[in-house]
């Protein structure tokens, strides 16, 4: 049972698995650790982008890789829109307020899909759909391989603009003191759903990096939003470095599980996780206290 | 302050939107009222984890009502319109149940569908207590029958007899090649289908001369299949026996491609994707050659195939839900012909003495016995060349078996 060949693989996908939760928690995060709205329409918005993605490539033909500047942006627009149209405006500052807007958005989102797209699976089959990687007798499909290496080039780039531009250092002001970033000059709503539509264009960037191995499906976003709450809340709410640490973690956590215990308990070890984070270190691995 | 009348705000234009959306999902949309009508409820899973199998059932109920409709109704009474109620079960036996109750209150004359297995348990049952008659459209498990309520129809074979077709077809498939498959791995989704599935291939494949080297299951949804290959290909067997639905099925066969498992054959029992157009059009590569022992339209008849060129006109696949539901309520319509009535007694009666033969399924006359039809069998099929093709038995056979796999 535990020879290298079936180890190595699990691990390996273990590791590609879990840099896309880290993808999807890091726009959850970054939502939270600025803005402090737990973003429950998170895995709606998910689902939407993979419908985004999966129409470029079937309507237009846009290769999902592709279709990164065009679902990116757009995913970004939504989320700014959303943020001051919706959330804020509903919200009136309330925190339980934002907490029921947001999810009362998901369930819309949710419904609206399948009243417009039913229940039904959608996949795409590109060219290098079932081509692989050989790592040593370990096949990780091409999919998997880009979209790890994908979610560390985009982590690397939200992370320079969150250290090296003006917008980050607004966004880090923010977070920080809200009332002194308004003192120096900062446009609190702007940054506010800049926040949020860089939160967004994370999971736009996810689906993209996602739809070659997966589905779209309006229940699609339920997979991963607990997930990414467990890898957010493991990490540390707010946390970048967290957040990335916390997937890997996870889908680890979830791919050797799924080995040694079946499918059916693989996904004890995510929750046992997170009930151990909550009961001994509620702050998460890198979180500061509030 | 009151306020007369409401201002037209987009708050209340999004509250008034995700409002009507989700009536219209949560609530029974009638189709048809009319002065003269008989009530069906016809109840599927279109949401949740079976949603698309759900959806195509649905479909394909809606088909056979619009023809039986379209052709004057029901002519012993008078011309009566079939009235369907539509039900989503949401894939949860709570909420499959509560569906029934309404039911119920509407004053249905009798129900058609289930689909999923664990389901149609709950909902027969449900259905029993107020006496109404109820048309099982896929609902495999056996016990669904063996409960022995009085009220419960299957036209369609339950896994029982899947697996007596299945086991002695694969000894004949594999002795025509001079045996060369001794061993398999089964693997199955967890609930009532899968396991019940799992549970009867492993005690019958040793009588064949094929051990049975692990079973393996796994849960609905299951996103990742790249362990369950790992595990299997670490076995090395000869056959690989996948009992789940779609999307489960779909993932498996793709990741044995990726990591290049390839077993003799990949030999199905009620594979939930290896007799899907769906399938076979969007992955040919994964599908090719994939064996499966399933409900299947008699391909000689030229009813099922028009009614096949019609899905297809509405840019749906053609799928044993879509077939199985659409005569599932065309026996139900007869059986109301005969009744000339909507009492749901007179009703069951009349599905219980049902003979009925105008359906396009390789059964012959219907002939229940304690809400079994009798006649009801499954055939076995393979993909060749981007077709699903009938290999067994001979008398409907449209292509011979490919066997082992060309590697």
């Amino acid at each position: 049972m535990l020879e290298f060949q079936i180890l190595l693989p699990a691990i390996l996908n273990g590791l590609a698995t879990g840099a896309v939760y880290a993808l999807v928690a890091l726009g959850l995060t970054l939502i939270y650790g600025v803005l402090h709205i737990v973003n429950f329409a998170h895995g709606s918005l998910l689902m939407l982008a993979l419908y985004g993605v999966y129409f470029l490539y079937t309507l237009l033909g846009i290769d999902p890789y592709l279709a990164l500047p065009i679902v990116v942006p757009a995913m970004f627009a939504l989320g700014y829109a959303l943020q001051r149209a919706v959330i804020a405006t509903a919200s009136h500052g309330r925190e339980e307020n934002i907490l029921l807007v947001t999810l009362g958005l998901s369930i819309i989102i949710d419904n609206f899909a399948l009243y417009l797209w039913s229940a039904d699976t959608r996949t795409i089959n590109p060219s290098y759909a079932f081509s692989t990687v050989d790592f040593g007798g370990a096949f990780i499909a091409v999919p998997k391989v880009v979209s790890f290496v994908g979610a560390l080039v985009v982590t690397g780039l939200l992370w320079l603009l969150i250290q090296r531009t003006d917008l980050g250092k607004a966004i880090r002001a923010l977070a920080r003191e809200r009332q002194g970033a308004q003192l120096v000059g900062i446009d609190v709503d702007h940054i506010y759903a800049m926040s949020f539509g860089i939160g967004i264009a994370c999971v736009g960037a996810a689906a993209c990096l996602l739809l070659p191995s997966y589905y779209a499906h309006p229940g699609v976003g339920e997979n991963f939003v607990v997930i990414a709450f467990t890898v957010v809340v493991l990490g540390g709410m707010g946390s970048f470095a967290g957040a990335l640490v916390g997937g890997f973690v996870i889908g680890l956590t979830e791919s050797l599980g799924g080995l040694f215990l079946g499918e059916n308990l693989g996904k004890i070890g995510v929750f046992v996780i997170f009930i151990a984070i909550l009961l001994f270190r509620p702050t998460g691995l890198f979180g500061q206290r509030a | 302050m009151s306020r007369p009348y409401r201002s037209i705000t987009r708050r209340s234009i999004l509250a008034g939107a995700g409002g009507a959306a989700i009536t219209a999902i949560a609530a029974p949309a009638i189709l048809r009222a009319q002065a003269k009508s008989v009530k069906v409820g016809i109840i599927h899973p279109v949401t949740g984890g079976v949603s698309y199998s759900g959806t195509q059932s649905r479909a394909g109920a809606l088909m056979a009502v619009e023809d039986i409709n379209g052709k004057g109704g029901i002519k012993s009474l008078g011309g009566a319109q079939i009235e369907a109620l539509l039900s989503d079960a949401q894939s949860k036996v709570d909420v499959a149940v509560s569906e029934i109750e309404k039911y119920n209150e509407a004053g249905v004359s009798a129900i058609v569908g289930g689909y999923a297995s664990f389901l149609c348990l709950a909902t027969t049952q449900a259905a029993a207590k107020h006496d109404i008659p109820y048309v099982v459209d896929v609902g495999t498990d056996d016990r669904i029958i063996a409960a022995g309520l009085t009220n419960t129809f299957r036209f369609s074979p339950g896994y029982g007899v899947f697996v007596k077709t299945a086991v002695p077809a694969l000894k004949d498939i594999n002795a025509a090649a001079g045996s060369p498959a001794k061993t398999a791995v089964i693997v199955h989704e967890d609930s009532a289908f899968g396991t019940g599935t799992a549970g009867l291939l492993s005690k019958e494949l040793p009588g064949i001369g094929i051990e049975v080297l692990d079973v393996i299951k796994h849960p609905t949804p299951t996103l990742d299949f790249n362990n369950i290959v790992l595990t299997i290909k670490a076995k090395n067997p000869d056959i690989i026996i996948p009992a789940n639905y779609y999307n489960e099925y779909v993932i498996l066969a793709r990741t044995m491609l990726q990591q290049k498992l390839r077993p003799k054959a990949i030999y199905s029992v009620l594979g939930g994707g290896a007799s899907q157009y769906k399938f076979v059009k969007e992955f040919p590569e994964a599908a090719q050659f994939i064996m499966d022992c399933n409900h299947w339209f008699n391909p000689k008849n030229p009813a099922a195939l028009d009614l096949k060129k019609r899905i297809e006109a509405k840019d749906l696949f053609y799928t044993y839900e879509v077939f199985l539901n659409y005569n599932a309520v065309m026996l139900l319509a007869e059986a109301l012909e005969r009744a000339a009535s909507t009492d749901r007694a007179k009703i069951t009666a009349a599905l219980a003495s049902s003979t009925w033969s105008g359906h396009f399924m390789p059964y012959g006359p219907t002939k229940f016995e304690n809400g079994q039809n009798t006649g009801a069998r499954g055939v076995n099929l393979q993909v060749q060349d981007n077709d699903i093709k009938v290999i067994l038995p001979t008398e409907f056979a449209n292509a011979k078996a490919v066997f082992p796999m060309p590697t």
